[in-house]
């Protein structure tokens, strides 16, 4: 028999419509409105869907393939590292604290992100768009997995990892991160892709990734390099996605533009602020350096992002509303925000210290106009503070600002000796901010964040200790409740890193390879 | 209302309204002096003597900070919500003017921190 018949294979362009768009049709049981009602609310205007343009015109099954490559060369580097004890190959044990940081705030937040576009996905009846936001649903659900397994190592054999999701839902600074998705989440879909696609990942991303990779090749942790790899080739079509769908939107039609602005206003300074824990990472957490946060601030957000929204006047839009103030910012909220956790350190699952000598001289270098006049002698006071055995904990609990939640640490523009203050009084409440742009925020959308968690009143309302503790008994210790309440080991997971049961196996650990290899 | 939303009715409490408390917030700062990273929170007793919030909340709070005891209390300089504020120190919180969630800061004139940093 010779009559077998051949399927001809479909071109690239026919087996992407066919994959996407021809997935897509008009409903006739219900009306589309009824389908996709959130499609239209948030007042985005969108005329022809079809004019959506996926610039990757990637299909589900080359991206089942792709990824399963990609994961297969992940976890063989993530065994070999884990079977060559390459935890003791980092430069030193306070670069843990870094991942520590990043499990604990940064990979909550690719799950959240996998929600997110997973409800954008279901929501926009666009076959185009739909496809992408579902494809980035899927990434960011394998960034967290490969996040969680690529960590779960360092989690053998150092505190302050075990408990990160617990954390994420209780532990005051990340309720910074959690309620920045949460803003985005509970926003439409419109919204949530200019904020997470556009605003965070086109416009910041690199400010998190390259300082955390380049920081984890530096202090030899090549797993999460690794990592970082794998996770690279997504982000480069999660920026994509970012830009175009920025440009559809605001071609869709005129009105759009005054929404699509106010949105980047919003979520470029809700995105900075959260920075800001990256800003410490880089320039205190990392006993290797890279460069400093502001070397990164100039590289990534300076010059990138002057050219991109010099690109998008096109369309009329401006730079952020916070552009400036961002950028002042530069020489002084990494050190404002390690002194935080430095003050709070008995309630944060992690360490802190103070730099040694030759990295104040770093700091000194890198920060010529603000460290050695704001910041050296705070540290310096501290580490006397600490020989004297004396070291230095903040027993007050700190204000915090409505809309980022960080406390208002943050000093006026132009003014380091001033902590900046904003509030305002709506119906019959005064509400705090740490700068004119979270004001801004809760001013437009009030209704909203008046329901915001803040930890610290949540403490106070007495929400923060578990079941059957009574505040009102006589040896009642709020810290150590919280503490509890939190699932923190305390004198484990927090204070200070001099002593720290990391500080000590780490020593003992490599005394003890030491000893091996002279044998 | 300019928050979007899917429905028409959109009404939920504020979650830190006074009575979800046992006693009003009140919110120091403390000018020039960041070593404290941040102005406090504290709850406090609208009936507390103006003089007892200076003489034992803020050496509970502050007492740590070697300028502490440098601080001469006839010279300081208060403001009320970034206004200049003059307290009567014999009387109560409330006859003071103070509300919940307000915020007050203290100016201490001649002092700026260790080594004259801020902090």
């Amino acid at each position: 028999m010779n009559s077998v018949s051949k399927h001809k294979k479909l071109s690239l362009h026919t087996r992407y419509k066919a994959m996407t768009r021809d997935l897509s049709w008009e409903t006739s049981y219900q009306p589309m409105e009824k389908v996709y009602p959130y499609e239209r609310y948030e007042g985005i205007k969108i005329h022809d869907w079809d004019k959506w343009e996926d610039p990757f015109r990637l299909t589900m099954d080359a991206y089942w393939k792709y990824q399963g490559e990609k994961e297969k060369k992940l976890y063989a580097v993530i065994d070999a590292f884990a079977q060559n004890s390459g935890q003791m190959g980092i430069s030193d044990a306070r670069y843990v604290n870094a991942l520590k940081l990043f499990v604990q705030g940064v990979t909550p937040l690719e799950y959240s992100a996998h929600r997110g576009f997973a409800n954008a996905g279901r929501h926009f009846s666009g076959a185009g768009a739909s496809v992408a936001a579902q494809m980035q649903s899927v990434d960011e659900l394998r960034h967290y997995q490969t996040e969680v397994h690529a960590l779960s190592h360092f989690n053998k054999h150092f505190n302050g990892m075990h408990n990160f999701t617990h954390w994420y839902d209780r532990v005051w600074y990340l309720s910074v991160p959690k309620s920045f998705f949460e803003d985005a989440l509970s926003g439409g879909p419109f919204e949530f892709l200019t904020a997470v696609s556009f605003s965070f990942e086109y416009v910041l991303t690199n400010l998190l990734f390259v300082p955390f990779m380049s920081g984890a090749a530096y202090n030899g942790d090549m797993s999460t390099v690794t990592f970082g790899f794998s996770a690279q080739s997504d982000e480069a079509r999660h920026m994509t996605l970012g830009i175009e769908c920025i440009k559809f939107i605001l071609e869709q039609d005129a009105e759009n533009r005054p929404i699509v602005q106010r949105w980047i206003d919003k979520w470029f300074w809700r995105g900075y602020r959260l920075l800001t824990i990256v800003a410490m990472m880089q320039d205190y957490m990392l006993p290797k350096r890279v460069m400093s946060w502001k070397e990164a601030w100039e590289t990534y957000a300076e010059k990138n992002g002057t050219a991109l929204f010099k690109d998008l006047s096109l369309y009329g839009i401006k730079e952020p509303r916070g552009w400036r103030d961002a950028c002042e910012g530069k020489d002084h909220i990494s050190h404002q925000a390690w002194n935080t956790f430095y003050n709070y350190n008995a309630a944060a699952p992690l360490h802190t210290w103070v730099p040694v000598a030759e990295e104040m001289e770093w700091l000194s270098e890198k920060y010529p106009k603000s460290f050695d006049r704001y910041y050296r002698p705070r540290l310096d006071y501290c580490r006397s503070e600490q020989e004297q055995g004396r070291r230095f904990y903040n027993n007050t609990l700190p204000m915090l600002c409505q809309i980022c939640q960080i406390p208002m640490m943050f000093t006026e523009p132009g003014d380091a000796s001033k902590i900046c203050y904003r509030e305002v009084n709506y119906q019959d409440d005064k509400y705090h901010f740490c700068s004119d742009h979270c004001k801004q925020i809760f001013c437009y959308e009030p209704e909203k964040y008046v329901q915001a968690w803040l930890p610290v009143h949540q403490i106070y309302q007495g929400n923060c200790f578990l079941d059957g503790v009574d505040p009102s008994q006589n040896d009642f210790d709020p810290l150590s409740a919280v503490l509890d309440y939190y699932e923190l080991n305390a004198g484990i997971d927090n204070l200070d890193f001099e002593g720290s049961q990391d500080q000590l196996n780490f020593n003992k650990w490599d005394g003890e390879e030491a000893q091996e290899e002279a044998e | 209302m300019s928050l979007a939303t899917l429905t028409t009715s959109y009404a939920f409490a504020p979650r830190d309204s006074e009575e979800n408390f046992p006693d009003p917030l009140l919110y120091i700062g403390w000018e020039n002096h960041l070593l404290f990273c941040a102005p406090v929170c504290v709850p406090v007793a609208g009936n507390t003597l103006f003089v007892s919030l200076q003489d034992k909340i803020l050496k509970e709070v502050y007492g740590a900070h070697p300028d502490f005891l440098s601080i001469s209390w006839n010279d300081v300089l208060w403001f009320k919500s970034s206004r200049p504020w003059y307290p009567n120190k014999d009387k109560s919180l409330i006859e003071n003017g103070i509300k919940h969630k307000d915020v007050i800061r203290f100016r201490t004139p001649n002092l700026f921190g260790i080594a004259g940093s801020n902090s």
